[in-house]
């Protein structure tokens, strides 16, 4: 188990972290979501121990683990440009943690090495866990081959073989798949999630992409400019995002956002029909594309201005009586007469979010305070 | 104009773009080495209006005649002692220069400029100084062995010692070349395959140093052997200036000797054969270089 007790980092005057703590449980799959430039990648480089921390603490089972390298907390790292060895083969690259843990000076030289009997039992040790791993990240050809003779995909693996050959105390993971094409991209997913099923270790995934991780982790971390924004599982961050922010980051269609004014705790204006209520006079009201659907019968009017077909979905893009943009989801047979339809759009008053105009933090509406 | 192909046009702006190039390169080199390779071949001399075709006298000569083969020794032993110190100086001065990058980057790069400065400067001028700090009697250097109650040495007429002299002002002019060359090869090592290292356990200097730093300086390693190679096999200037192959040529070198032969003694036939065995020399270099070391180093 991992813990950041109130870290802090900074670069001569600039502080990138502002104070985070964070815990990863054993066995958790922990994603740090944000976007470039967040922190999230000097957050996990200091649970690496790449990086210290200005001030706070940084606990592994309870245990303060400043003193320790990278090497004596027994992580193993994914790094984004794969990081893997350009003078040795993918079986060197893989077995190269084992030699540097197992073997002595002696052992490890190149040419003495090889005479010793020690040295060579470990060698056959290490080709055999070698071997193991290529076999579960289907290598098995590629171990004579450099980096340099490898696809994007390929150095990718070996990258994980390398983490992987060994018995890590957790993974750590700095955006693994962002060199990747999107179809391999989706195709790693899967394998890293079996390969956390299978370890049982903790991982710690940092990636841009909220699809990413979304669908890897139990638990998200949500960084902006240094500071955790909003912690919590998949499901949490989507359903109730604490900060106008965290909303517009999470869910694959980006959400619609309005200005909205309050008459005694209801909405007015092209709103007026929702039945919602809350305790504020202007507030933001966030609006998910896929909570908003055409119906006849709907409390929201709007004027249809442009479709966008995804065969299985059709967004709507459309616009409400004081001309504000809206976008909505209809199944993929939805077909308007023409553009400038007059539409009727319905929404679920418990999936909207209604956000402080100000701060943008949540706030408490009616429907859900009955539902908590 | 119209008249012409397409093709035509194109193998006319090959012709135009690469042919200066080779014109000059034919001139300036090709045609001068066919000459001199000829002459090797002759006892032509200076001045004279004819010459004789001796055939492998001239490379005999030098290869059995006591002085010719002083001079290739020397040089062999010159080139053997400075291309290891240099290289190795000058990775140890970068490596340390790197990393004082990082606390002191000031004094990091007023000593990169003082490590460079005897490449900067002439080494004729250079020379002025140096045979004043080797001055048997009134040098610095016997000076401050005697301060420490060793005896002094004649650094440029001991025939046992001369040598190893040159070989070190040679070692010192070089480093600070070696160093640049070496400083560029650890800013291009990518921080994360130390990080890497350190992930995987070479985090020691001594590991990270034969993990990462050693094998990703290959390709700067190979480009600064085959500079400090030819470098050291063309020592000219320190000969010349303070020793002048004596004494009794025990700091004679091939270029000297070809300067020697060529210039003083007007044996213009003598001298192109010393001028060849000296470009083989510099050509096997290179040919180590691109045959058997450019694979290797690239990792491909």
């Amino acid at each position: 188990m991992m813990e950041l007790r109130d870290v802090r980092r900074r670069f001569g005057k600039t502080e990138v972290l502002h104070g985070i703590s964070l815990r990863v449980p054993e066995g958790s799959f922990t994603s740090l979501l944000g976007p470039s430039g967040c922190g999230k990648s000097t957050a996990l480089r200091i649970m690496a121990g790449l990086d210290r921390p200005s001030e706070g603490q940084v606990l592994m089972n309870g245990a303060d683990v400043a003193e320790l390298t990278a090497a004596q907390r027994n992580v193993a790292m994914v790094f984004q440009s794969y990081a893997l060895y350009p003078h040795m083969t993918v079986a060197e690259n893989i077995a190269l943690p084992l030699a540097m843990r197992r073997m002595s000076r002696v052992e490890r030289l190149p040419l003495l090495g090889r005479l010793l009997p020690a040295a060579r039992a470990k060698r056959a040790q290490q080709a055999a866990k070698v071997a193991e791993v290529a076999r579960t990240l289907g290598l098995e050809g590629l171990l004579a081959r450099k980096p340099a003779q490898l696809s994007g995909g390929q150095k990718q693996r070996a990258a994980l073989g390398r983490a992987l050959v060994r018995d890590p105390s957790m993974f750590l993971l700095d955006e693994p798949l962002s060199n990747l094409d999107a179809k391999l991209r989706v195709e790693m997913r899967s394998e890293l999630t079996s390969l956390h099923r299978r370890s049982g270790c903790p991982f710690v995934y940092v990636t841009h992409d909220q699809a990413e991780a979304m669908s890897l982790s139990d638990q998200v971390i949500v960084m902006m400019e240094g500071r955790i924004a909003q912690a919590g599982s998949p499901r949490e961050l989507y359903e109730t995002p604490r900060h106008r922010d965290i909303a517009a980051f999470i869910g694959g269609h980006p959400i619609n956002l309005f200005d909205a004014k309050l008459d005694r705790g209801r909405l007015t204006g092209p709103f007026a029909g929702v039945p919602l209520r809350a305790r504020a006079d202007r507030a933001i009201l966030g609006l998910r594309v896929e909570d908003v659907w055409p119906d006849p019968k709907g409390p929201i009017e709007a004027r249809v201005r442009r479709l966008e077909y995804l065969g299985n979905e059709v967004v709507v893009h459309a616009v409400l009586a004081d001309g504000t943009a809206i976008r909505a989801l209809a199944p993929g047979g939805f077909a308007p007469a023409g553009p400038d339809t007059i539409l009727r759009l319905a929404c679920a008053p418990a999936r909207l979010h209604l956000f402080d105009a100000g701060s943008g933090i949540r706030l408490p509406t009616r429907g859900e305070s009955a539902a908590a | 104009m119209t008249a012409l192909s397409r093709r035509t046009r194109e193998t006319l702006t090959d012709l135009w773009l690469t042919g200066p190039a080779v014109a000059a390169m034919l001139l300036l080199i090709v045609i001068p080495v066919v000459l001199v390779a000829v002459l090797s071949f002759t006892d032509y001399q200076f001045g004279a209006r004819r010459f004789d075709w001796i055939g492998w006298d001239n490379y005999r000569e030098l290869f059995t005649d006591p002085i010719g083969r002083r001079a290739i020794t020397n040089t062999l032993i010159y080139v053997a002692i400075v291309i290891p110190f240099s290289m190795g100086l000058g990775l140890l001065v970068a490596l340390g220069l790197h990393r004082m990058a990082q606390w002191a980057p000031r004094l990091s790069d007023a000593l990169r400029a003082a490590y460079f400065l005897p490449v900067a400067a002439t080494l004729v001028a250079m020379a002025v100084a140096w045979q004043m700090l080797l001055h048997p009697s009134l040098g610095l250097i016997n000076a401050a062995l005697r301060e420490l109650g060793l005896p002094g040495q004649n650094w440029l007429s001991d025939r046992g010692l001369v040598l190893y002299t040159l070989a070190v002002i040679g070692v010192w002019q070089s480093v600070g070349y070696t160093m640049v060359l070496y400083l560029a090869g650890l800013a291009a090592i990518p921080g994360d395959l130390y990080e890497a290292a350190a992930v995987d356990g070479a985090e020691r200097g001594w590991e990270r140093f034969w993990t990462v730093t050693w094998p990703l300086l290959g390709p700067t390693t190979l480009f600064v052997a085959v500079i400090t190679a030819t470098n050291a096999f063309r020592v000219f200037e320190t000969v010349a200036t303070l020793t002048r192959g004596e004494p009794a040529f025990a700091s004679d070198t091939l270029v000297y000797a070809l300067y020697r032969e060529g210039f003083v003694y007007f044996k213009a036939g003598y001298a192109s054969a010393i001028t060849m065995v000296f470009f083989v020399f510099v050509l096997l270099v290179t040919l180590i270089k691109f045959r058997v070391l450019e694979s290797r180093v690239h990792y491909r």
